[in-house]
């Protein structure tokens, strides 16, 4: 049987456990054995973005010990997968651990793209039907080159109709410490893309990173708008699994 | 000194974003700009094909920078191109002053040239009596109203055409308010043709200087360019030091990957090649040419490896069309001569990495611009490395005010971030705090109340994912 | 603030802090096939810059080797131009002049320097013309070598610039045309590309043109092609 770690990152953690669930059983689901390593808590990104790279350091090593089998890593995240994937292997150039790092990216994968480039999984729909509009991550496309993974999943839902923003590629403000060092900026950005999924009509909006979703949600809610946000993860497994 | 600068960059944005009129104006300009730049590329694999090949050039032009520029001077001057070196722009300016002074030049009338702005040379020759008159048309707008330019390619994009209209109608003699743009256009045509035929010396930018040939490449639609260094008899060109390459076959793919990514075009009006002053048997043409090459900081982006990168901007805006953040503030917001991304990390690295901490946290990161740059900058890495430079001071770096944005309260900040996410027993310990007490933040906490000013506050969830983990069964070794 | 060095200083502290950075590297090699693959048979050169200089608004007039004297004279008198400023030695001029009949427009050599009549060249000429060196298909555009035999305002300072082509001259891409043109090797004091009309968009991104050079810009297309 396949074995897989999932890393949940510290957002999910926190804020959208029910997406760290939902992704663990649609990986049991495609027959993989998931594997949920205790001590998991942020893979550095926010002090690494700052500047601060001892910190960054300090607490990815921690993280990158958790992971000492030669197995997939699958992360609820395009940006913390695309830190673990391409950025550990700048923050510890030069380290004496280097070698040990670079081995352990390039095992990192983001859920969708694990279960659609790795698994091929097939998805069967269970729901009523429903619109949704799609928010794809800067640091998931542009970092970690996701490809329309999340999108082909989407797709293969048979009572899901996508509908696309005018500007599916354009950042929502979120940035990490960006949107409160810089909140009125980033508060004009998540307004505008709050703005763009409500002229969809969709109900839903998906995406699959907690920083976005933190965002959005917030701004739709700080509205009062209808529209809800939900990490892909979950939007499929309740899909997808039998009640 | 970090917070109060941070709030610099942060205020001029929020003003910008509560002009709608503005925020109108950039967001139709970027689109157009994004769509026709995207039509000029149909074929991915070509554009591909081409930003490798630009990258590549301009990577071995850095490479070879000092002899290039060696090979560039001998050249020009074997071409009657007399060349001046200039470390700072002070130095620059006094330059050029001396040469219009030698020729009795009392007016001068300029091309587009971003390097011109960065020396501030119009003050500059204006209080030393010399008339310095731009001739590019927005640089001209902008210059009746003693504004700086809010975008390198197109200066003028924050005005629209009624404000044009007023202003010429107040500012041009002779002059009818009209909002018909042909008719705005004729209007500055009719001063500046005018301007041309009388000026003592002409001042023009350099696109790309050819080291094998001694010649000055400058790309234009107008014809002010040409203008400006064919009419007056005296030419006096300046350019940053990286602008050299080392063959007229290297400019070519430069050339055509740089007006596809600004403004869209397949090819400019002119691309005017300069490789001397009026030759022999030649009836027109300036007398003489002269080039300042420019380094303000230049040579110091070199001695890096990261950082040389900056040098490789072929200064097609771009990344400033494509920026979310540039959309939204405009050029003005960045309070620097070059805006958006290009800018943020260009301006700390000549004015100081502490001094202009604010611009280097004005971004999410969304590497939109490195997307789209022609010649892969990798600009979200740069931004992260100068954050980095403006809050620690490494051995081996050399970047300016290296530190000086160093705060004992974010220093604090991350080594309790770090404090905590290290240790997996105080994170969980945190992290039940979180789940139990979180919702009880108020909204006005720190941090928290910028989050809140568009938001709602964030609420986490009961039980953390750790928990559920545990609580149901999967597997955790 | 302190005295300005002298400029020799600063070119050797320059130098020389570049020069410290060390050796250059092994150099990234070049790959051009994104440029070999711009290639096109010869009367689909002639169509590619046809189109693209008519999408800048450049006009074409059709002619033959033995024809286009008369086609531009029948420009000039279809337009009532009162003049054309020619350059008397250059082939093209002579070819010009040698068929130019008397009355209409009148054929004015630019055979002095201009500081002798820059003040007609800007308000008193109608039109210029030009022959040029070559074309490029990929976007459109004419290459023009100016020198003694053709000033370089010719094609700048008249509202309407008449440019001669021959079609064999179409080179592929710009890139092409440096390498075929030899002017990667040597340049004369100016060579150009000119594309169209002049042009702007400074105002609201509004398309203008004839903002300071030509207002228009004809290109007489020779058919030279068999």
């Amino acid at each position: 049987m396949r074995e897989v770690y999932f890393y949940g990152t510290c957002l999910v953690d926190l804020f959208f456990p029910d997406a760290g669930m939902a992704g663990i059983q649609l990986l049991q689901k495609a027959g993989v054995k998931v594997i949920f390593p205790e001590g998991q808590t942020c893979c550095g990104q926010p002090a690494f973005n700052c500047g601060y790279w001892e910190e960054a350091r300090d607490v990815a090593r921690t993280q990158v010990a958790l992971f000492p089998r030669d197995l997939p890593v699958i992360l609820p995240s395009g940006s913390c997968a695309g830190m673990m994937k391409v950025h550990y292997p700048e923050l510890f150039h030069g380290q004496p651990d280097e070698a040990e790092v670079r081995a352990f990216s390039t095992r990192v994968f983001e859920l969708t793209q694990f279960l659609v480039d790795v698994l091929d999984v097939k998805l069967t729909d269970l729901g009523e039907p429903v619109k949704v509009t799609w928010h794809s991550s800067c640091h998931a496309v542009r970092d970690l080159g996701l490809n329309g993974e999340p999108q082909a999943l989407i797709d293969q839902l048979s009572n899901v109709e996508r509908v696309p923003l005018t500007r599916e590629h354009e950042c929502c403000g979120f940035g990490g410490t960006f949107s409160v060092r810089q909140p009125e900026i980033s508060g004009a950005m998540a307004c505008d893309k709050a703005a763009d999924a409500e002229a969809t009509g969709a109900s839903v909006v998906l995406s699959t990173d907690g920083g976005c979703l933190l965002n959005v949600h917030g701004t739709l809610e700080a509205k009062h708008s209808p529209l809800r946000v939900q990490h892909i993860a979950e939007f499929l497994w309740e899909r997808t699994h039998a009640r | 000194m970090h917070a109060e600068t941070d709030i610099h960059f942060r205020d001029a944005a929020a003003k910008a974003l509560l002009d709608p009129q503005l925020r109108a104006n950039f967001r139709r300009a970027m689109d157009g700009l994004i769509a026709k730049r995207r039509a000029q590329f149909p074929d991915p694999g070509d554009l591909q094909d081409l930003r490798h090949l630009s990258t590549a050039i301009r990577s071995r032009s850095l490479l070879n920078l000092p002899d290039l520029l060696e090979q560039f001077e001998t050249n020009c001057t074997k071409n009657g191109i007399q060349v001046h070196w200039a470390e700072t722009c002070e130095q620059a300016n006094e330059l050029i002053l001396a040469i219009l002074r030698s020729k009795g030049a009392k007016t001068l009338v300029k091309g587009k040239s971003m390097v011109s702005e960065e020396m501030h040379l119009n003050a500059f020759l204006e209080s030393k009596g010399i008339e310095a008159l731009e001739s590019d048309l927005g640089e001209y707008i902008i210059q009746l109203d003693g504004e700086t330019p809010s975008h390198i390619i197109m200066p003028a994009i924050h005005k629209n055409k009624d404000q044009i209209a007023r202003q010429f109608s107040q500012k041009i003699k002779d002059a009818k308010y009209t909002e018909d743009v042909d008719e705005l256009t004729a209007m500055a045509r009719r001063v500046l043709r005018q301007k041309f035929l009388d000026a003592d010396a002409g001042l023009s930018g350099v696109n790309f200087a050819v080291a094998e040939t001694g010649t000055l490449c400058l790309v234009e639609n107008e014809g002010n360019g040409r203008m400006s260094t064919h009419v007056p008899p005296l030419h006096i060109a300046v350019m940053g030091l990286e602008k050299v390459v080392a063959t007229l076959e290297d400019v070519a793919p430069l050339y055509a990957i740089l007006t596809r990514s600004a403004t869209g075009q397949a090819v400019s009006t002119y691309f005017n090649l300069i490789t001397g002053p009026r030759g022999e048997g030649e009836m027109d043409g300036p007398q003489e040419v002269h080039l300042v090459i420019l380094d303000n900081g230049r040579s110091r982006m070199y001695a890096d490896p990261q950082l040389r990168a900056t040098l490789r901007c072929i200064r097609c805006g771009a990344c400033m069309n494509h920026c979310p953040v540039y959309t939204r503030v405009g050029g003005h917001a960045y309070e620097a001569i070059y805006p958006g991304p290009i800018g943020k990390i260009l301006t700390p690295q000549m004015e100081g990495v502490g001094a202009r901490h604010d611009l280097i946290h004005g971004s999410s990161l969304c590497g939109a611009c490195a997307e789209v740059c022609p010649v892969e900058i990798p600009i979200p890495e740069i931004l992260v490395r100068l954050r980095r430079e403006a809050t620690h001071e490494d051995a081996g770096s050399n970047v300016v005010g290296r530190g000086t944005g160093r705060t004992a309260t974010e220093d604090w900040a991350w080594r309790i971030w770090a404090g905590v996410l290290k240790r997996p027993i105080v994170y969980r310990l945190a992290s039940w705090f979180a789940t139990r007490f979180g919702r009880a933040l108020p909204a006005g906490a720190p941090l928290i109340k910028n989050w809140t000013q568009t938001r709602s506050k964030p609420v986490p969830a009961r039980r953390s994912l750790a928990e559920r983990v545990r609580a149901e069964g999967v597997p955790h070794v | 603030m302190s005295e300005p060095r002298p400029a020799s200083d600063s070119r050797s502290a320059i130098l020389g802090r570049l020069r410290a950075c060390g050796e250059s590297g092994p150099l990234p090699s070049l790959d051009t096939a994104v440029l070999q693959r711009r290639q096109w048979p010869a009367t689909e050169r002639v169509a590619r810059l046809r189109k693209g200089m008519e999408a800048v608004h450049t006009e074409f007039l059709d002619a033959t080797p033995d024809t286009w004297p008369a086609v531009v004279r029948a420009f000039c008198d279809r337009e009532g131009l009162k003049n054309l400023l020619f350059g008397p030695t250059s082939a093209a001029g002579r070819a010009l002049l040698a068929s130019w009949a008397p009355g209409g427009t009148q054929l004015m050599p630019y055979d002095r320097p201009v500081e002798a009549f820059k003040q007609e060249l800007f308000t008193g000429v109608d039109a210029g013309f030009t022959g040029t060196v070559g074309g490029v298909a990929e976007t459109g555009g004419l290459l023009l070598m100016p020198g003694p035999a053709e000033p370089r305002l010719m094609s700048l300072v008249p509202p309407i610039h008449l440019a001669l082509l021959r079609a064999s001259t179409i080179q592929d891409s710009f890139w092409s045309a440096v390498k075929n043109l030899g002017w990667g090797r040597s340049l004369p004091p100016n060579a150009l590309l000119i594309s169209g009309p002049s042009k702007t968009a400074d105002i609201e991104q509004t398309l203008a043109y004839g903002v300071h050079g030509p207002k228009r810009l004809i290109v007489v297309l020779v058919d030279d092609l068999n």
